[in-house]
């Protein structure tokens, strides 16, 4: 593991960066310091935003200095033990993968080479870690996509892209939670509310999640939308 | 007890000190963008500095009032007016039942700021009164203000209770203004000679400018390798600068991450200068020490402070 390494982001913030490469063990260690962070209540820290390397912290420096911070979250950081990750916690995030629900999905498979049924069985057999959420509320990046489904992005991005669709962008797969611009292939959408501002969590999930997608026909999606929508978490022992 | 709005301008939005808690999960925190204008007006009428109130943008707003009522304007000088006749900005006027305040264009700056003594009786959404128009979400109906709406008063305030409370008006923005920065996070992205351009060369505000950026016109900033990096997260003031090389400056309904490469971060006590540059303003950065961008941060905490204090006393002056 690399030395951590502090970055200053002007007189309010500081990035605690912890690899210079994506990696699942530098990722883990970093959703260690933030529920570490929010657990500690450091008096003047406000929140955090972990990357997919990175966590940054957001402080007041008129209650905290950056020299007392770095020292606290160093010290913070040492008690990190492989062993002692949370148990992961599995999204079963239910999604139609029918033409009406797809209207990428032709293309995905032309430029795969895979058959509509080989793309749905391959984009629904891993559970995703969402390395860190960004660019919409709730926008999941998500690692670990087989890369026999790599698909690249529109030329011309969509000027609307509705509510709940699961894409393919590149190496990446995700779910727009909120009706967005975006350019991703869309092979499919959840009608799972993944925010609702109503909740106590408007999101459903965490950075450090896992997700798994399962099909369903777009009779379940047509009975599951608009309906209180319980969806499935499995907690799993860390790996 | 209610502000009726006649006419919204072109984007007036119910905003206060910011929504926070949330950014993790990819929530900009929005909120005034000048909040240091924002909180004066609160504390002229007796609110809590967070307090929600208007942010107008460039053409103010027509309101009529359905009860008396306490009003504070601040930020731009939009030329406020109550019934026609001029009402001064930075001080804390009575409005009666049918009184209608009207404003213009703004002379100077970008942004006019509207308090009402005991706040504005709207639902908070995610613990915040702050307008995220990306997201439909707070302020009222979580959009910008149209003709017609009716903002409902929680209380009905007059100048007896609250006394005469106003300040010396802060609201001059010249056209060329200076910003401070701390350099980092990422300025071993940049070249010396890059650097030297962004220290050096006067930049203007670009009409593309929003809520969520402040773009800038000049010269292209030069990078090492690129300027593409693994998103993390961004900070208000932080001073992007993608491929085409001129910065934008990340403002209140910033995106959380970003993957381009950040030169510098504007200091806290600059921020609200940066609010009020409006398009055509030249900018010119200067790189200080985080120690010098604390003590501006805690000098202007302590004249807010001060103007608080001042306003509890203001009553038993009368």
């Amino acid at each position: 593991m690399e030395e951590i390494r502090f970055l200053p982001c002007g007189d309010s913030a500081i990035t605690v960066v912890f690899s210079r490469e994506m990696s699942e063990e530098a990722n883990r260690k970093l959703h260690f310091l933030a529920a570490q962070i929010e657990r500690e209540r450091i008096p003047g820290v406000s929140e955090t935003v972990p990357a997919f390397c990175s966590i940054t912290v957001y402080f007041d420096p008129l209650r905290i200095s950056r020299i007392k911070l770095e020292k606290k979250i160093s010290r913070l950081i040492r008690a990190y033990r492989e062993d002692a990750a949370a148990p992961r916690r599995v999204f079963l995030i239910p999604v139609c993968y029918e033409d009406a629900f797809a209207p990428d999905m032709a293309d995905v498979c032309r430029l795969t080479g895979l058959t509509k049924e080989e793309v749905i069985q391959i984009h629904s057999s891993t559970d995703y870690l969402i390395y860190m959420l960004g660019f919409l509320p709730g926008f999941p990046y998500l690692g670990g996509m087989d890369p026999r489904i790599e698909a690249p992005r529109l030329d011309t991005p969509r000027t609307a892209i509705p509510e709940g669709a699961v894409g393919i962008g590149g190496k990446q797969t995700g779910i727009y939670p909120l009706a967005s611009p975006g350019g991703w292939r869309l092979i499919g959408q959840t009608p799972v509310k993944v925010y609702d501002p109503t909740r106590n969590m408007p999101i459903l999930y965490r950075a450090g999640d896992y997700i798994r997608f399962c099909p369903i026909s777009a009779a379940e999606f047509e009975a599951r939308r608009n309906s209180a929508g319980e969806i499935e978490v499995r907690e799993e022992s860390a790996v | 007890m209610k502000m009726t709005v006649l006419s919204p301008g072109p984007l007036s939005t119910v905003q206060d000190e910011g929504r926070f808690g949330f950014m993790s999960t990819g929530f900009s925190p929005g909120g005034a963008m000048d909040t240091y204008s924002m909180r004066i007006a609160n504390i002229l009428v007796g609110n809590a500095p967070g307090d929600g109130v208007i942010e107008m943008t460039m053409l103010g707003m027509s309101v009529s009032f359905s009860c008396t009522a306490v009003i504070a304007l601040t930020g731009a000088d939009m030329e406020p007016a109550i019934n026609g006749t001029p009402v001064a900005m930075y001080t804390a006027a009575e409005v009666h039942a049918g009184d209608i305040l009207s404003m213009k264009m703004a002379r100077s700056g970008m942004r006019s700021y509207l308090a009402v003594a005991g706040g504005f009786d709207l639902p908070y959404a995610m613990g915040s009164m702050s307008t995220n128009l990306k997201c439909g979400l707070g302020g009222f109906s979580g959009r910008k203000l149209q003709s017609g709406d009716e903002i409902p008063l929680r209380q009905s305030f007059s100048l007896a209770h609250l006394g005469n409370r106003k300040t010396e008006p802060e609201n001059v923005y010249p056209d060329g203004i200076g910003i401070r920065v701390i350099l980092g996070p990422q300025e071993d992205y940049f070249t010396d000679k890059g650097i030297e351009t962004f220290l050096n060369t006067t930049y203007t505000v670009s009409e593309k400018s929003d809520r969520m950026g402040v773009r800038l016109d000049g010269d292209s900033i030069e990078n090492k390798n690129g300027v593409d990096i693994l998103s993390d997260g961004i900070a208000t003031g932080a001073v992007q600068i993608p491929a085409s090389g001129t910065p934008i400056i990340m403002m209140a309904d910033r995106q959380t991450t970003g993957g381009y490469a950040k030169i510098a971060n504007v200091i806290s006590a600059d921020l609200p200068k940066m609010a009020q540059a409006r398009p055509g303003t030249r900018i010119r950065f200067t790189a200080v020490t985080e120690k010098e961008a604390v003590r501006l941060k805690k000098q202007q905490e302590q004249k807010l402070k001060a103007l608080a204090y001042m306003s509890v006393f203001a009553k038993q002056r009368g």
